[in-house]
């Protein structure tokens, strides 16, 4: 069973055991080793994840700075955010961005994915080349090279006067700031490429002749056969791709300086939760956008997977 | 999306194999082959143009990065041509010289304790976690499989803010604990998963025979399912230490003291302190701050592309 199964609901899941009635010990022993087993993750479970989230849901109806103890202002915090035109700053732009970046990252990715599906000499390597960006994609480093490629008088700059561009950075321009980190997760398109291959690798090849033989076209073959085969990694890279652009940080932080400038255009959802967090300590004003994320970023999924039994076509209901 | 692929296929009873045998004398069909050869070549040197162009770009941020760092900074900005027409060391000297009084290897070495502690926290906790969810049957491990999935999906920003104040309240900030301890608790879900997924591969024959054989789950974890695990733990291994390598929140939260601030955070504070944007040792510490990154990828491209792919794929 694959990530992909677990998350679309497809896979089969191993059935239990029938129970046995004379076995009760021999089971009890079972239940003890599976839970030791299971400790450190079960451990982390509470302690790190449900725990805390127990806890800043709490927070979020509270005022809390980490110095005094935290009173409770009910639904205070969440009127406030909507009022908030920085959180409501935030909340378009990582909008735009979620909406905007992940379909043409990952049309590149499929693209590429489809220009690297045959036996060529070299296919191998390529794909390799093109993965590299997913790695160090979201590091300071690179955040680093972006910006100086970007800024005022920089390449990019150059290159876009050469082609008849308004001459001037696009880190500094807050009209400009959003295409440019596209392009940075754009750049990254390796690791969706990387799954779309190996889903491309599984259609069999027998669709694409008898189509042919029928006498299709591309782009009907592209339609008719390559998307539905290959749906369930279409939304399976569409699902982690959007929930992972909620969270850009290290290359905003980086390139706007931990500001969000200019002119709040690069302000990212979670450059403002730490803003609000970690440098004004209001931490139950974070805690109430930290929930709010939770909650988007439920219902998305959510109406991914309502949405996936119209569009999401799975080989086992073929056979 | 209502066209069933398998219809098409059933369809077409006449498949091109058959017509071949049949209809076509040898002669002509020698010379179909030469020229569908050479049609095939002339694509494939259309392809390896195409795609040579997809890695110039995909390159060339890298690239560009590497070449301006053996430049002086006033060659750099705006500088599209990668070739350095004076290349020199001068900007690595500048970098290694670090930030602050505290040297470029005290923040490399911190980084590598980060990350390798990381890694085994990492390969000890998943496994051990991984064991119970492939391989014991017991009351409530759907549920516990369920949930951890689940986080797997979850913003992690919702559990910083509480996690913060308990390791400020236990004086822990400004110490590794809180960046290593869930690692050692098997808080990255991805980790559990790929093991999980490893495992469930593995012949069950094998442990039901050390059963047999009066094995416990301790021996039958420790001498058949970690040997077997190997692929699972070295992709989930360079995983980790890539990831942590990279970890730019996680430090900026918790450290405060550039004696223990790893690469990514010492970067930042170079770029903040260098206001005359010295962007020649810059591009230095950035591409000395990738160099491990790059040597894993290198080395280890295989595993970790293979377990991108399986990470969604087959298992």
């Amino acid at each position: 069973m694959t990530l992909l199964d677990e998350v679309t609901g497809t896979g089969g899941r191993s059935a239990a055991s029938p129970p046995s009635a004379t076995r009760r010990r021999r089971r009890a022993a079972e239940t003890r080793a599976g839970y030791a087993f299971l400790a450190p993750w079960l451990i982390g479970f509470f302690a790190l994840t449900a725990g805390p989230m127990l806890a800043s849901l709490y927070l979020a109806f509270t005022d809390y700075n980490l110095f005094a103890p935290p009173s409770w202002v009910g639904l205070d915090n969440f009127t406030l955010l909507f009022s908030d035109p920085r959180f409501l700053q935030s909340a378009k732009v990582t909008a735009i961005y979620v909406v905007l970046g992940t379909p043409i990252k990952l049309a590149a990715a499929l693209a590429v994915a489809m220009l690297l599906n045959n036996n060529r000499w070299g296919q191998g390597l390529y794909r390799s080349v093109f993965y590299a960006p997913s790695l160090i994609g979201a590091s300071v480093s690179i955040a680093i090279v972006w910006k100086a490629m970007f800024i005022d008088a920089g390449i990019v700059d150059r290159l876009g006067q050469s082609v008849g561009l308004e001459p001037g950075g696009w880190v500094g321009d807050p009209g400009k700031t959003m295409p440019m980190f596209i392009l940075l997760t754009v750049w990254q398109f390796g690791a969706p490429m990387v799954i779309f291959l190996a889903g491309l690798k599984q259609v069999p090849t027998e669709l694409y002749e008898a189509a042919s033989v029928d006498g299709a076209g591309p782009v009907r073959k592209f339609l008719r056969i390559t998307l539905p085969m290959l749906s369930p990694v279409l939304f399976f890279n569409l699902l982690l791709e959007t929930i992972h652009s909620f969270q850009i940080f290290a290359s905003a932080f980086i390139i706007s300086g931990g500001t969000g400038g200019p002119a709040g255009s690069t302000l990212f959802y979670t450059l403002y939760l730490y803003q609000r967090g970690f440098v004004d300590f209001r931490m139950g004003y974070a805690s109430a956008m930290a929930w709010v994320l939770v909650v988007v970023v439920g219902i998305i999924t959510l109406l991914f997977f309502r949405s996936s039994k119209a569009w999401v076509h799975y080989s086992g209901e073929a056979k | 999306m209502s066209t069933d692929p398998t219809v098409v296929a059933a369809s077409t009873t006449t498949s091109p194999e058959n017509t071949g045998r049949h209809g076509v004398s040898q002669e002509r069909s020698t010379a179909l082959r030469r020229r569908a050869r050479t049609r095939d070549r002339g694509r494939g040197l259309l392809f390896h143009l195409f795609v040579l162009a997809v890695t110039a770009v995909v390159l060339y941020p890298a690239l560009w990065m590497l070449m301006s760092s053996f430049k002086p900074t006033s060659q750099i900005v705006g500088n599209v041509s990668l070739w350095p027409e004076s290349a020199s060391l001068a900007n690595y000297a500048t970098a290694l010289q670090g930030i602050g009084g505290v040297s470029f290897w005290t923040f490399f070495w911190n980084s590598m304790l980060l990350a390798v502690a990381s890694v085994v926290g990492i390969a000890l906790s998943a496994s051990v976690s991984s064991y119970a969810f492939a391989r014991i049957e017991f009351p409530g491990r759907k549920v516990w499989f369920t949930l951890m999935i689940a986080t797997l999906l979850l913003p992690f920003h919702v559990v910083i803010i509480p996690q913060y104040i308990v390791f400020n309240n236990l004086g822990l900030v400004n110490t590794y604990v809180p960046l290593l301890i869930g690692k050692f608790l098997a808080a990255e879900a991805f980790f559990v998963f790929l093991m999980v997924q490893f495992m469930r591969n593995l012949p069950r024959e094998l442990d039901e025979a050390a059963r047999i054989d009066g094995a416990g789950h301790v021996r039958i974890f420790r001498s058949i399912m970690l040997p077997l695990m190997k692929p699972a733990l070295v992709t989930s291994s360079i995983f980790a230490f890539i990831w942590s390598w990279n970890d730019f929140f996680g430090p900026l939260l918790y450290l405060s003291d550039p004696g223990l601030y790893p690469l990514p955070i010492a970067l930042r504070l170079f770029v903040d302190q260098t206001t005359t944007s010295d962007y020649g040792a810059q591009m230095a510490m950035s591409v000395l701050a990738l160099v491990p990154v790059l040597l894993f990828f290198l080395l280890f491209q295989r595993y970790l592309v293979g377990g991108v792919a399986t990470q969604g794929l087959k298992g």
